[in-house]
């Protein structure tokens, strides 16, 4: 495995290839709000660009053109109220023009209102318990036991042979494409946080405070994330895995779930 | 006046320097309590960078092959506080310690008992912090932001941690008094608080910042305290506390503390970039103003590292749009910087190389800054090494790299000589090109959704870890360069007093080095030096 | 002062000190954590380092008292000590701003939110449900089991009526020192401080009290939490403002200070100015509203 990550590292020196693993970007998910904090992040991101090719530039060229070496005489001049003017006015223009569509974002992000389905859930030091809301349905849900065994210090394992190695778990969550969902969450011990990057949602589970958030995913698919809340020695090993499936074989889960419970 | 008072007031420390170790541990003399502050600093770095290797080499290739998880977190942890608290602010107390008296024309700190005990106070705080290593559970693992309920879980050394976290707290607070007394109350007559120099400008500043949120910080770890050993309930919701409360108190403290490790090295640059732009600071008083904004805003934008806690829609609005606000001032200074290079007659010496790589590296940690004040962007960001990213660029070729400046621009004054400008340059090439291999690779895990404080990964970071290590290691061994310029510093040429070319400032119209006592009757301003 | 000394800064020698005073703090947290941790000798351990410490602060002070008395310090030393001095005391006003905040938060955000305001509907229903959110309170988990808020009309009050007086007992001390009136100087000083030693012995009262016949105590919930630790520390500061007091009285019988020179009074009596003005604010937002 160490060989395996020296080639691909001599291969981004040598050829900078892009191999499907490389992911540079942030993901679009499989919500509208994951695609507009998505958007968003672009937004703010080509500004940034923006603004720095113009700083660095004037400051570039000032770097090449204003040399001693080049025997140019320094000037004199210590202020310009004019120019100080223009460069307060201008970033607070752009910040303005960020903040608008963000905040806009935000106020939807906010309202779980009306939801078609339920799920508490709850951090647990470390392990996710899931219980969906009217219904019978509740499970743990911890490290597959595929990735247990690797992640042993010195185990012998290689990574790379286990499928999602870290990100995959024994109880994925089921839930159904089209709807609304709700998430509730608290913690027993300690504060963990739920994130599913696909779903735009990452709120922390305190012991003791209910957090909500809400996600409609459009594509059906298994979806993981992972507890982002150090939460003690195995905070690298609590992830989460959300299977979207229509909303037929849905049903059919939640009976299938009746039936063995 | 009585015979015997004059007596007593004549033999006060005409003479040099104390002999033997009196000298360093009774010192009252503003210059060795600065070097003590700063050879204390880079111990620290090194030690803190020691804990970064051990958290890089586990991380270089997925799997764990070295340390088991809770050793691992107990390396982040102890890594974020000796770096923070053990190796920059006292690296930068280190600087305003020797620089300002020789700046503003003292003849020493207003308070140099007080000043001594400040540095003492400091190796005991450490000696503490790090004697938990060795503890029954094991050093602190619960992040430098010791959030409870999880920070309750710290073994044997949780008081050890409090204790000591409150010592630093007592040395900061000392070392700010000591710093605004200086500056208010010694200066030479003639020099109005308008013509100081930036860098005592930008101590001042963050003088004040200690002096307010470091009780704060003692506050909360006290809350803490009390919490695990007499039954409190500030952080219980079973007892009308809040976990979250813990985390408005730490980062009411935690914000400003940024900027108290930033605005001395804007002070730095800001000194740095005219003497070798041959020209005046561009906009100095809007310098002055831009840095009391920053100052302001920082009170008031704690709460961005929290828009995961669940506040009120209202709360996060608030605090993401104060947060954008902080990129108006910063970018004055940035624009003002460039302003002081533009027609300028610049040269290339390692503090100007140092000063540069602080504009260009310092502005993309501060662009990633204000992508993280986006809110619903952060929701995506929040806890992942895209955060890491962004302050390691803030910190390390932000903070660190106008020490490293500072450190070469006032070398020759502090020694005599000069230094072998060809090895500070390589030291300057290596540091630039490993700091970016390092940190820049983080963006990209960050936003593959890799989370921060984590031993071990799924496949798919490989890659970016593997880069991201080799570069830690590449810029950890460059640092060995730099302690053989300070080793061989006293072998270069002799230096002028003024050193450099026409630099401005106060502290070159001493000789180099700078005599044990200077200023002992308060000097004249000189036009040459800078001030109109 | 001649002229001499008024141009040249005054620089002190070095000293030992700080060096003993850095011991001390070694030994006393190295203590008191060992202590906490349920080890033996810790106490002990505590304790030699609060000696250590006592005798550097004797020691140190009779140091800079020795200096000041033979007339080393000049005008401008005497604004460096009376800058820091303003600058601790405003450090000490940010400590206890930790606490009012924690008392704020607690009162206006926690305890609502746990009886289901803000976006905290299903943080009351599923976890808290039928807590409803009043103030004092203990939580909903009812820590340390039911208990009496601290009525603010009784002791309390009287205490308050005690640190004004003492307020106004020092002003007239120290207008007096100015005039030069030294018996009357002598006589307010004491009435101060005995002031300041008869709240504390109240305040005491009061814990006993509050322990024995309210239930109210450090764990009852962020009630007592916030309670006691603000009282608490509080009460810490009396005790060393007293303290300081009492010693400025002596150096006052011994002839110490005069109308233009007494920097070390007027910081003890900032100091107590200080002390006073948390109590009336932990009067008004603890005991009172
Ligand atoms: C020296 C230290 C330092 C500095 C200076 C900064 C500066 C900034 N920081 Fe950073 N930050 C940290 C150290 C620092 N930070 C640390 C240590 C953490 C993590 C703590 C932890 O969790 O452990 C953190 C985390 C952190 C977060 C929380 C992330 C999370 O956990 O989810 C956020 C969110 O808003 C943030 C924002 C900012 C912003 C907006 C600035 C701004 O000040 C930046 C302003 C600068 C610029 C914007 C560039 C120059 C400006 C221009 C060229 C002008 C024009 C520009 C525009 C109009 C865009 N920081
Ligand atoms: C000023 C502050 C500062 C500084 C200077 C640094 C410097 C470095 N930091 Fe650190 N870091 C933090 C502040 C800082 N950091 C904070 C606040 C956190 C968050 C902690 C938390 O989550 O609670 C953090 C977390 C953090 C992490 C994330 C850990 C995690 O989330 O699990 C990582 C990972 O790569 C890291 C790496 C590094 C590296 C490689 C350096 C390098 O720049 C260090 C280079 C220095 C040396 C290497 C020492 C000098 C040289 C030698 C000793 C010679 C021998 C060298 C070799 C054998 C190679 N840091
Ligand atoms: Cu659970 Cu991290
Ligand atoms: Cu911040």
């Amino acid at each position: 495995m160490i060989r395996k990550s020296f080639l691909s590292l001599s291969g981004l020196l040598l050829a900078g290839t892009a191999s499907a693993d490389w992911a540079l970007n942030m993901p679009k998910g499989v919500t509208d709000l994951s695609l507009e904090t998505y958007n968003l992040h672009m937004m703010v991101f080509w500004w940034c660009v923006g603004i720095g090719a113009v700083v660095f530039g004037v400051m570039i060229y000032s770097l090449i053109k204003h040399r001693k070496s080049k025997g140019v005489e320094p000037a004199k001049f210590s202020h310009s109220t004019t120019a100080e003017i223009v460069w307060t006015t201008i970033p607070v223009v752009i910040l303005v023009l960020m903040a608008v569509p963000t905040a806009e974002t935000m106020v939807r992000m906010e309202d779980s209102r009306n939801p078609d389905l339920t799920i508490v859930v709850t951090g647990y030091q470390w392990k996710w318990h899931y219980k969906y809301q009217d219904s019978d349905i509740e499970f743990y849900s911890s490290l597959a036991r595929s990735s247990l065994e690797a992640r042993r210090k010195q185990s012998g394992v290689d990574p790379f042979s286990v499928d999602n190695y870290l990100l995959d778990v024994d109880n994925p969550v089921v839930v159904p494409s089209g709807s609304k969902i709700r998430l509730l969450f608290t913690a027993s011990d300690v504060i963990h946080s739920w994130w599913m990057p696909d779903f735009a949602i990452k709120k922390d589970a305190i012991p003791g405070i209910v957090n909500e958030a809400w996600f409609r995913p459009n594509e059906v698919g298994t979806y993981r994330g992972q507890c982002a809340e150090l939460c003690g020695k195995d905070h690298g090993y609590m992830p989460i895995v959300v299977e979207v499936v229509e909303p037929e074989a849905f049903a059919a889960w939640v009976d299938s779930r009746n039936v063995e419970q | 006046m009585t015979a015997a008072v004059a007596d007593a007031h004549d033999h006060h420390d005409d003479h040099g320097p104390a002999k033997g170790i009196g000298r360093w541990l009774f010192s009252t003399n503003h210059k060795d309590i600065g070097t003590m502050y700063l050879v204390f600093s880079l111990i620290m770095f090194f030690i803190g960078g020691a804990m970064a290797m051990v958290i890089r080499s586990e991380l270089a290739i997925p799997g764990l092959q070295f340390v088991h998880p809770e050793f691992f977190n107990q390396m982040t942890t102890m890594h974020a506080l000796i770096m923070v608290f053990g190796a920059v602010m006292p690296a930068f107390v280190g600087l305003a310690n020797w620089m300002i008296p020789l700046m503003i024309g003292a003849p020493d700190m207003a308070l140099p008992r007080m000043n001594n005990w400040s540095f003492w106070i400091l190796p005991v705080a450490f000696g503490i912090l790090l004697s938990t290593l060795f503890m029954p559970g094991g050093a602190p693992a619960g992040g430098w932001t010791m959030y409870p309920p999880l920070i309750l879980q710290t073994g044997d050394a949780f008081p050890f941690l409090i204790f000591s976290v409150h010592l630093m707290g007592l040395s900061s607070i000392m070392g700010a008094i000591n710093v605004i007394v200086t500056i208010i109350n010694m200066r030479a007559p003639d020099m109005s608080l308008l013509k100081m120099p930036m860098f005592v400008w930008t101590w001042l500043i963050t003088a004040y910042l200690l002096i307010a949120v470091m009780p704060v910080l003692a506050g909360a770890v006290t809350m803490l305290l009390t919490d695990q050993f007499f039954g409190t309930s500030f952080f219980l919701a079973a007892g009308g506390g809040d976990p979250v409360m813990f985390q408005h108190i730490f980062w009411f403290f935690g914000h400003p503390e940024v900027y108290i490790m930033i605005l001395p090295a804007f002070g730095v640059v800001s000194e740095i970039i005219p003497t070798f732009s041959r020209k005046p600071l561009f906009g100095h008083d809007s310098m002055v103003y831009a840095a009391s904004c920053i100052a302001f805003l920082s009170f008031i934008v704690w709460a961005h590292h929290m828009f995961t806690v669940g506040m009120p829609l209202t709360g996060q609005l608030f605090f993401m749009f104060a947060t954008m606000l902080i990129a108006v001032p910063t970018g004055v200074k940035i624009f003002n910087w460039v302003a002081t290079m533009w027609r300028g007659a610049m040269t290339f010496e390692t503090p100007m190389l140092f000063s540069l790589a602080f504009v260009f590296l310092f502005t993309i940690g501060g662009f990633s800054g204000l992508m993280l004040a986006i809110a619903p962007a952060d929701v995506q960001y929040h806890d992942t090494y895209f955060v890491v990213a962004h302050f390691h660029y803030v910190l390390v070729p932000g903070s660190v790299f106008a020490i490293m400046a500072g450190a070469y621009y006032w070398l020759p004054k502090w020694t005599g000589h000069m230094y072998n400008e060809t090895l500070g340059k390589a030291h300057f090439w290596a540091s630039t090109i490993f700091v970016n291999i390092t940190f820049f690779p983080m963006h990209f895990l960050g936003l593959a959704a890799m989370p921060r404080r984590i031993p071990d990964y799924s496949t798919q970071y490989a890659d970016f870890n593997t880069v991201a290590s080799i570069g830690a290691i590449g810029f950890g061994l460059s640092q060995l360069l730099f302690v053989w310029v300070l080793l061989t510093s006293k072998k270069g040429e002799k230096a002028t007093a003024e050193v450099w070319d026409n630099p401005p400032g106060l502290e070159w119209t001493v000789p180099s080095p700078a005599p044990y006592h200077t200023f002992e009757t308060p000097p004249k301003l000189n036009e040459s030096h800078g001030f109109h | 002062m001649t002229t001499h000394t008024d141009e040249r800064y005054y620089v002190p020698h070095g000293s030992h000190w700080p060096a003993v005073g850095s011991l001390g703090l070694l030994f006393m947290m190295v203590g008191v954590s060992n202590w906490l941790n349920g080890a033996g000798a810790g106490f002990y351990i505590m304790l030699t380092g609060l000696a250590i410490i006592v005798f550097m602060i004797t020691g140190w002070f009779a140091a800079v008292i020795g200096e000041s008395e033979g007339g080393l310090y000049n005008a401008q030393v005497d604004k460096s000590f009376r800058q820091g001095m303003f600058w601790f005391i405003f450090s000490e006003v940010m400590f206890f701003a930790a606490f009012f905040g924690a008392l704020f938060y607690a009162r206006n955000m926690a305890i609502p939110w746990l009886g289901g305001e803000s976006n905290n509907f299903f943080t009351n229903l599923l976890l808290w449900e039928g807590y409803e959110s009043t103030w004092p309170s203990n939580g909903p988990g009812n820590m340390g089991g039911d208990y009496e808020a601290m009525p603010p009309f009784g002791l309390p009050l009287i205490n308050t009526a005690l640190l004004l007086t003492s307020s106004i007992t020092l002003t007239i001390a120290h207008h007096a020192l100015i005039a030069g009136k030294r018996a009357q100087v002598t006589a307010f000083l004491a009435m101060t401080f005995l002031l300041g030693f008869i709240f504390i012995f109240l305040q005491g009262f009061e814990y006993v009290e509050a322990y024995q016949h309210l239930n109210l105590k450090l764990t009852s919930g962020i009630y007592g939490s916030t309670f006691f630790m603000l009282t608490g520390f509080h009460g810490l500061h009396v005790t060393i403002g007293a303290i300081m007091l009492t010693i400025i009285w002596f150096r006052v019988l011994k002839g110490h200070f005069s109308a233009e020179k007494h920097f070390a009074f007027e910081a003890v009596a900032w100091y107590w100015h200080f002390v006073d003005v948390v109590w009336i604010a932990l009067y008004v937002f603890v005991y009172w509203m």
